[in-house]
Order: C-alpha cells, then structure tokens, then sequence
C-alpha cells in the first residue's frame, strides 16, 4: 500500500527546495490576497510595495537555488527542473514583473482602477511563467501555463472594472474576453497534443519521452504517426501563446485593448514561458526526431518556415499602423519570429546549446526593450486613453527630451543597431543560425530588420525630426514609471555595451 | 607588443569620448558659447594625437603597431567559443585615414562655428555631441580588427548621421535621413552575416594574428597553396583551400554591398545626392571628407585580404563600374545647376577613381587609391565648406542665382579656385598625385585591360569642365545677386581658419607626397603581396 510521508520526507524526496523561486511567490502572493483585504483606503500604495518585495525574496530564492551553478537539480519528482536555463529566466521575469508593476502604480491611479488584486494576479501569473521555465513535464506545462494566462485574461480586461461605458473600458472588455477564447482554445491544442504524445510514447516527462521517442520516430506504426501529431499540436499550443504566425491573429487587438502594463508585461512573460516551454519540448524531449543519423531534427523545416511567416508578416504589417501599441503588438510578433529563428536553429546536431543560449540572450534583450517603449507610450498616454498614436509623439524632443532619447535608444535596441542590447540578442540568433547551416534563415531575418528600421525610424522621425503643431502635452507621468523606463534604458544599455555580462550568464545553459 | 596594456591608438580612439561625456553634463541654454569650444577642443586634441601617433609611427614594420588587445566577450557557437576582442591597431593605411579623420572633423566644427541652422532649429548642444559621437565611431572602424567590433562600430555611425541630416538639414531632410540610413544599414546587414560565417569557420573574429592567436587573414593565406599565397596561374583548380570559391565569392560579395553602398560604387549612389544635398554643411563636410571613405577602406582592409581569390575574380567588374561611376558622376555632376548637387555627384565620379586604383590590386594602384581617399576627403570637403559658406549668405544653391563672387570677395574666389583646380587634379597640387598613380596602377594592371585607364582618364577632363563650369557661374561674370548687408562679404574669422589647414595639405601632398607614400609602402606592400603572380 501506499504510504504516507512525512512532511519531512515529502520535503527532501520532492526536493522542493529547488522550486522556492515560484513557491515563494506563490506563497507569498496568497499573503498578499488577505493582506490587501484589511489595509484600509488611505494605505492603498502599500499592495505594489509588498508585491515588489515578494518579487526581491523570490530573487533571492532563485540566488540561493542556483548560485553554486551547478548540474541541474529535479525537483516535484522528476516534473520541474531547477538548471541554469530556469535560473536565468526566472531572474528575467522577475525584473520584467518589477517593471511592469512600476508602470502599473502610475496607470491604475491614473486610470483611477486602483485595486489590490491587479497586483496578486500579475504575481500570480509571474509565477506561472516561472514553473513554466522549469516545467519539464507535459503536465506542468500545461498547469504552469493556466497559471500563467488565467490572471492574464482577468488583467487584460481589468479597465472594465470602472464601466463607465467609455471606449476604453468596451476594448478592455474585448481585449479580455478575445484572449480568453482563443487562450482556452490554444491549451485546448495543448492538451490534445499532449495526450497524444502520451499516447505515443507513454510518458508525459519531457526526458523519457526523448529516450522513448528515438525507438518510435525512426519506425513505421501508429505511435510515430501520433508522436508527430503530438509534437505539432503542442507546437501550434504555444505557438498560439508566444503569437507567431499564423497563430496570432489576437494579438494586435488584445494588445491594443489591454491596459498598457498589462500589454507590455503579457508581451514579455507570456512569451517568455511560451518560448521556454517550446525549446524544453523541442530541444530535451523532440530531439531524438531525427530522420536520419547527422540530418537536422524532422521539426526543424517546420520551424523555419512559420519563423519566415512571423518576421515578414510582423515586420511588414507593422509599417503600416498608426496606432503605437498596435505597432509594438505587430513588432512584438515580429520579434517572436527572430527567437523562433534560433529555436529553429537547435535543431541542427551540435549547435542546440548555442542556439538556447542565443534564444535566451535575444529574451532578456527583449524584455528591457519592449518594457521600456510600452512604458515610454504609458507616459505620453492621455487620460481619456488617447493620445497613442504616432503623431501624438511629435515634438517629444522638445516637450520631454529625456524620455525622447530613452524612446529613440529603444527603438534603436529594437532594429538592432549596435551599442544596445537588441543588438547583442540579434547578433547571437543570427550566429547561431549560421553555425547551424540556416543561411536562407539568417538572410530572411536580417533583411526584415532593415524593414523593421523603416517603423521603428518613423518614431523617430517624429520625435527629433518634425516639430509639433499643437500643445505640449503635459507630463502625466509620475515618478514610479520613469523609474521603470530607468530600468529598462539601464538594462538595455549595459547589456548592450558589455557583452560578457549576458554572455556568461548564458554560457553553463544546456538543455539538451 | 604590449597587447593588454593602454595603446595610442586607444587614447586616440577615446578622446571624442572623453568630450562627449563633458558636453553631457553641461547646460545647453546657459553655457552655449562654451559648448562649442569644448567640441572644437577635444576635435583638436584627437587631431594631436593622431599625429602623436604619426610620429610614434615605423613605417618601415608591415605590422600593425600600436596594437591593443583585450578580450571582450566569449560567444559560444556551436562546440566552440569565440573571442570578441577590443583589438586595435594601425598600419600605414589606417594611421593615414584616422589622420584624415581627426583633420576634418575640427575644420568640420570650426564651419559650423555661429552657422543660421542654430538660430532656425537650436540644440546646439545636441549636435555636437552628435559630432563627437560621429568622430568616436569613425576612428573606431578605421583603426579595430575584430570583426564584430568592426561591425559595431561601422553601425554607430549611421545614427549620429541620420540625426545630423534630419534635425538640422534642409527642407527635404527628413526623407534624405531616413533613406540614407536605410539603405546603407540594408547594405551592412549582410555583411553582418558574411561577418558570422567567416567567425564560423575560422573560430575567430580578429583579423590581423596577435598574440599567437592566428588570425582570420593569416588562416586563409595559410590554406590557399598550402602556406604560400596563392597562386593566380593555377586559378581555380587549386581550389582545396579554406573556403569553396562560391562560398568566397559570397562572402566577398557580402562585405563588397555593404562597402559599395558607402562608398558609393555605381548603381548603389542614389542615397548620396540626396544626402549631400540635405545635409547641413558639417553634416556634407564629414560625409565627403570621411565616411565614404569607410567604404573604400574596407574594401582594401577585408575584401582584399579575406578574400584575395575572389577579388580577383571580381577586379574587372567591380573596376568597370569605378569607371562607369567616374564618368557617370562627372557626367550628372554636369548637368546639375544646384551647386551642392554638382559637388556631390562628383564625388561619385572622384570615388570612382579610388575603386578604379584598389582593383587594380598592385601598389600604385592601391597606394594611389589610399591617397586620393585623403585627397577627396580634403578637396572635396573644402568644396562642401565653399558652398557652406555661399548658402549662408546667399540663402540659394542655384548657380544662376551667384555670379561675380570673386569681385566681391577675392580672397574667398582665390581660396575656391585653389580647390576647384585641387579637386580636378592639377599638377603640382594633391588631386593630381592620386589620380595620376591610380591611372599609372592602372595602366600597369595584371587584371585590368588598357581601356579601364582610357575611359578613366576621360575622367579627369570631365572634372575639369564641371567644376570649371562650377567656378565660371558662380564666380566670374556679373554679380547678380547682392548682399544687403555689406560686412557679409568679409570672410569670418573661423571660415579663414577651416581654409588654412586645408590649402596646406592640398600643396604639401601636391608638393611633397613621398612623406605620405612612405607611410603607406610596407602596408600597401604586405597586401599586393598576395597578387604577385
């Protein structure tokens, strides 16, 4: 029969110490549902206060866990692996997540939607993100993703909390209510990709299904056939979470209607757990679908086309909004497609770490950076919520030459013009799909970011080269967002400028 | 070889630095007079130093000297790791443009010195922090032999270009700016591919070997003929070397779009006029004077000693359209009745010239080309200055609307006309030496056929009827157009000044070029080595 453990043992046997990252945040987040419950009116700032600390215990949790750098660690028998590639990320998150509060104390008071619980669901949802990295079986996966996207519904909608049957409030509601359906229908995807890659191989850990997957891929029977299906739902699962294409018709109107921070943190971890998830599921359990010895992985060619899809569809349609959160929602796509191109490229035997390490570098760049010019476009906002367009950013040089210069070193970051942290990421991608024989690939991609120069420019163009005509809007900001842009100018910045700090973060990361 | 300790070259290289970070912290309402002093200041101390490195200089060692080398960051690609490396150093070819570089760059300033585009669009401060940003990257990519950092650099420079162009330029300068940096960085981002694939296959991203790390140029002579150059009568056949010459070809085309653009090399110009003519005068100044010669340097730097096989593979093509760009530009630059315009059409036409001498692939050619870079940087920044100068005054760069200009200000006509004939190649002045030993290279081409120097040196009589044509509309004949106020007529003291150093350097390298020649021997040497036949 089966016997109980102890708490003891249960400790030491699920060597739980090693998921006290997202545990603690998880912990700490029910804290502060109870806690936000009694603070009376008056002491409303102290919710995103205790959130951030929650956030800098989890830091310091993730510092206690991975700082020998050791092997990796499993954890919740064999379900969560706690290595380089969940440490480094998890510390991505949490900073995304610190800045995406930051911009959302600004905006809610000013929105005047200013409630306890927006905090408890972004934590939440952050820590979602944060088993997600380390998930490394099916159904954590699938678990860690609800996590993840459940608060993310509630927050996309959270402007319609006041229904004031204003435009704002109805586009939030839409926004919400856009991404849920089509988040349900994606784990849906998930779900059933996951059910039939069990089916195939009899396992939902990510490592017995590589060993299991070797014997089945190369054979002609069912198994094969429905590991492949299996393979390519799980893809199109997450591929609908990390928007590329054509899996992201939602984005550029759930990104539109979603308040800002929530469009700029759900822009950053959603992908960052999605992306996360797909290279565990590719890289340690989809490795061994190679159809002949040397060959590149059978999933590879899959890849690089719907990575060509991605950057020439994001990029060009990009161009033609006018609307700055939907321009960043089609680049945002488009930068999807540059993290799939090194996802791509571990499937060539030999360059699968180099590509992770690439794919992992381009995240961290991309957090700072699209934060930082979500949080620009926060801060010219006006209160009606107008004022996003991309004439309203004309003559910004002038009215705020500061947040001017932090938008143009964003916009610079996002082409991937050197001497910034878009660069770095762009130039590791494109390195690795190089090395893995990808030249068509790489081409691809480095031209749309020519194409990307031409929309990222115009922002520009309009700040520094064109002069308003009307008012100069005044500064609706306060302190708290221009601190998140501070972060998120310094990360991009000194990422940009000293390689090694990224690079040797990244170098012990293998998940193979 | 001190390689981990602080070199000239770095000094050198961090200087604009040192000047941006002052003009940062000062305040652009209140200490506007002082701004432009610390611009001109720290222009004039890296020009010092440049020329402290001049005399640090041996030109008699092919090496690079003057060699810094630390290691930046490891990138691991694939099984391997790969060095990115802070690596500088100069060789005669370097030293000569980083001279050029720091040379133009306080004339640049001084021209700007109390211009009207200050009083129209302000942010004084702003544009100097762009020039000294400008200034930074543009030593950087002549003086860095790491491939990645190469890259960076060469990239940093388009954004205080674009700036310069589209704050402070003409009516049309917003399109200007922004097709200038779109299609140069369409052109440089294959090359960064080109860039990853070398670092690829070679494990490394230095160039030049140092410190017992075997660089990527030294590896490709070391495979092709298994350690002697290679060997252009065997041709193809010995073809087992380092890359598939399709591969080579490749990546020679690679480097050779980017390199081109800048340049520019016929067909890919059309960003130049109307940069040129949008550009505010230092903006036209430096773009003439040093970052056209971005291109032309890089080719001789990478194309011709990464890729020696297909480069001479592509001489003939890529020289024919030197020459076909030599006699288009001369051709439009006729045509043009926009003075700015003319100029810059004929730098298409002089720059022709400089890819007609580097193709050539022997040492005249190529030492005349690396002169006639300066030569053109000198002549035809002097050029930009003049019309600088007339469309301050005048407020037009129609040529009709001038006339008579020398008998109102005869010093001024004087100056220009030592320009003009400097830039159309007189004997005894620079654009003579360069034009003469890149037709002599030329002429004396393995790869090249007799008609590539006939067809150039129509050239050089097309240049001296447009800028001839030039001199006569704007200064001879009838002042049409006179100034209402008088004083304007006299020069400024700081436009006297950015002549001076000029008209020294257009008849010291038209007197005395074997100072510069010498410079240049070994390094010219050590590269033509490689088309010996």
């Amino acid at each position: 029969m089966f016997e109980t453990p102890t708490i003891a043992e249960f400790l030491a046997q699920s060597n739980l110490a090693s998921t006290l990252p997202g545990t603690l945040l998880v912990l700490w987040t029910l804290i502060l549902v109870l806690v936000d419950l009694f603070l009376p009116e008056e002491r409303q700032r102290w919710t995103p206060i205790l959130a951030c600390i929650g956030l800098g215990i989890s830091f310091a949790a993730n510092l206690f866990v991975y700082s020998p750098a050791e092997s990796e660690q499993i954890a919740l028998y064999g379900m969560f692996v706690a290595d380089a590639f969940t440490g480094f990320l998890n510390v991505v998150i949490l900073v995304a997540t610190l800045i995406a509060i930051l911009m959302s104390w600004d905006y809610l008071n000013r929105a005047d939607i200013h409630r306890g619980e927006y905090y408890v669901l972004a934590l939440l949802s952050s820590a979602g993100a944060m088993f997600m990295v380390g998930a490394n079986d099916l159904i954590i996966i699938f678990v860690a993703l609800e996590l993840l996207s459940i608060p993310l519904y509630i927050l996309a909608a959270f402007r319609s909390i006041k229904n004031d049957g204003s435009d704002l409030a109805l586009k939030s509601e839409e926004s919400g209510m856009k991404y849920f359906i089509l988040g349900a229908f994606s784990s849906a995807f998930l779900v059933f990709g996951s059910a039939l890659v069990y089916g195939a191989t009899g396992s939902t850990n990510i490592p017995e299904i590589f060993a299991l997957a070797g014997g089945i891929a190369g054979t002609v029977s069912s198994a094969a056939f429905y590991l492949i299906i299996g393979a390519a739902l799980l893809f199109v699962g997450l591929g609908f979470k990390v928007a590329v294409v054509p899996f992201h018709m939602w984005t550029p109107d759930v990104y539109e209607g979603a308040p800002t921070p929530v469009t700029a943190f759900m822009s950053v971890t959603a992908k960052i757990g999605g992306f996360a998830a797909m290279l565990r599921l590719l890289v340690t359990g989809m490795a061994a679908l190679v159809i002949a010895d040397g060959e590149p992985v059978a999933w590879q060619a899959t890849v690089s086309l719907v990575a060509v899809l991605t950057l020439v569809l994001g990029n060009f349609v990009a161009i033609s909004q006018r609307n700055l959160k939907r321009m960043l929602a089609y680049s945002s796509i488009a930068h999807a497609g540059y993290i799939l191109v090194a996802v791509a490229a571990t499937g060539t035997a030999g360059v699968a770490d180099a590509a992770t390490q690439s794919a992992l570098v381009y995240m961290l760049a991309y957090m700072f950076t699209n934060l930082g010019a979500f949080a620009v476009v926060m801060s010219i906002e006006r209160e009606d919520g107008s004022g996003g367009n991309i004439e309203d950013i004309t003559g910004l040089a002038r009215s705020r030459p500061l947040m001017a210069m932090a938008m143009t070193i964003f916009m610079l970051s996002l082409t991937g013009i050197p001497l910034t942290a878009g660069f770095l990421g762009k130039f590791m991608v494109f390195a690795s799909a190089v090395q893995a024989g990808l030249f068509g690939l790489a081409i691809i991609g480095v031209l749309t970011s020519v194409v990307s120069a031409f929309y990222y420019m115009r922002v520009v163009v309009n700040m520094y080269l064109r002069d308003s005509s009307g008012d100069l809007q005044p500064a609706l900001e306060t302190s708290a967002v221009r601190w998140a842009i501070n972060i998120a100018l310094a990360g991009t910045m000194v990422f940009g400028v000293f390689y090694p700090l990224a690079t040797n973060l990244v170098s012990s990361v293998s998940i193979t | 070889m001190d390689l981990t300790g602080l070199s000239l070259t770095t000094i050198t290289l961090f200087i604009p630095m040192i000047g941006l970070a002052i003009l940062l912290f000062m305040n652009g309402e209140t200490q506007r007079d002082n701004i432009k002093w610390v611009a001109f200041g720290t222009s004039v101390v890296a020009f010092v130093a440049s020329v402290l490195m001049w005399v640090n200089f041996d030109p008699s060692v092919a090496e690079l000297q003057m060699v810094q080398r630390n290691t930046w960051a490891e990138v691991s690609l694939g099984e391997s790791v790969i060095n990115i490396s802070y690596f500088v150093g100069v060789d005669g070819i370097s030293l000569l443009l980083v001279l050029l570089t720091t040379f133009i760059m306080p004339i640049a300033i001084l021209g700007s010195f109390g211009s009207q585009i200050f009083e129209e669009r302000g942010r004084e401060k702003l544009y100097y922090i762009f020039m000294m940003l400008l200034e930074w990257s543009m030593i950087g990519v002549f003086v860095i032999h790491d491939l990645i950092i190469f890259y960076v650099f060469w990239e940093v420079t388009l954004v205080p270009m674009y700036f310069l162009i589209g704050i402070w330029g003409a009516e049309e300068r917003i399109y200007a700016a922004v097709k200038f940096f779109l299609y140069t960085m369409a052109g440089s981002i294959l090359m960064l591919i080109a860039i990853l694939y070398v670092g690829n296959k070679s494990g490394t991203f230095s160039t030049y070997s140092a410190a017992g790390d075997v660089g990527v140029i030294e590896m490709v002579h070391t495979y092709e003929g298994e350690g002697s150059y290679w060997d252009p009568v065997a041709g193809e056949e010995e073809d087992a070397g380092f890359l598939l010459s399709s591969v080579e070809s490749f990546l020679f085309l690679g480097f050779l779009v980017a390199f081109a653009i800048k340049v520019p090399i016929f067909p890919f110009h059309s960003w130049l006029p109307d940069a040129h003519v949008q550009a505010p005068t230092a903006g036209s100044v430096i773009l003439a004077g040093v970052l056209l010669k971005m291109g032309t340097y890089g080719i001789v730097r990478f194309n011709l000693t990464m890729f020696p096989e297909a480069a001479v593979a592509w001489a003939p093509t890529i020289a024919f359209l030197g020459v076909v760009g030599i006699i288009y530009g001369a051709w439009v630059s006729y045509a043009q009745d926009n003075v700015k315009k003319l100029v810059a059409y004929s730098s298409v036409s002089h720059l022709g010239f400089v890819v007609l001498g580097i193709f050539a692939l022997n040492s005249q050619g190529l030492q005349g080309a690396t002169l006639q870079m300066v030569n053109h940087g000198i002549s035809t920044g002097g050029l930009f200055l003049i019309v600088g100068m007339l469309y301050e005054r005048w407020h037009t760069k129609e040529m009709a609307d001038y006339g008579g200009i020398w008998k109102m200000m005869p010093a001024f006509g004087a100056i220009s006309l030592v320009i003009s004939l400097s830039s159309m190649g007189l004997p005894g002045l620079n654009g003579f030496i360069g034009e003469f030993t890149i037709l002599l290279g030329s002429l004396g081409s393995e790869y090249l056929g007799f008609a590539f120097t006939l067809f150039a040196t129509l050239g050089v009589i097309m240049a001296a009827v447009y800028l001839l044509k030039m001199f006569q509309h704007v200064f001879m004949g009838e002042h049409r157009n006179p100034l209402s106020d008088e004083t304007r007529y006299k020069l400024q003291w700081n436009e006297i000044a950015a002549f001076i150093p000029i008209l020294i350097m257009i008849f010291w390298i038209g007197v005395q070029p074997i100072v510069f020649f010498n410079m240049l021997d070994m390094s010219v040497d050590s590269i033509v080595a490689l088309f010996l036949p």
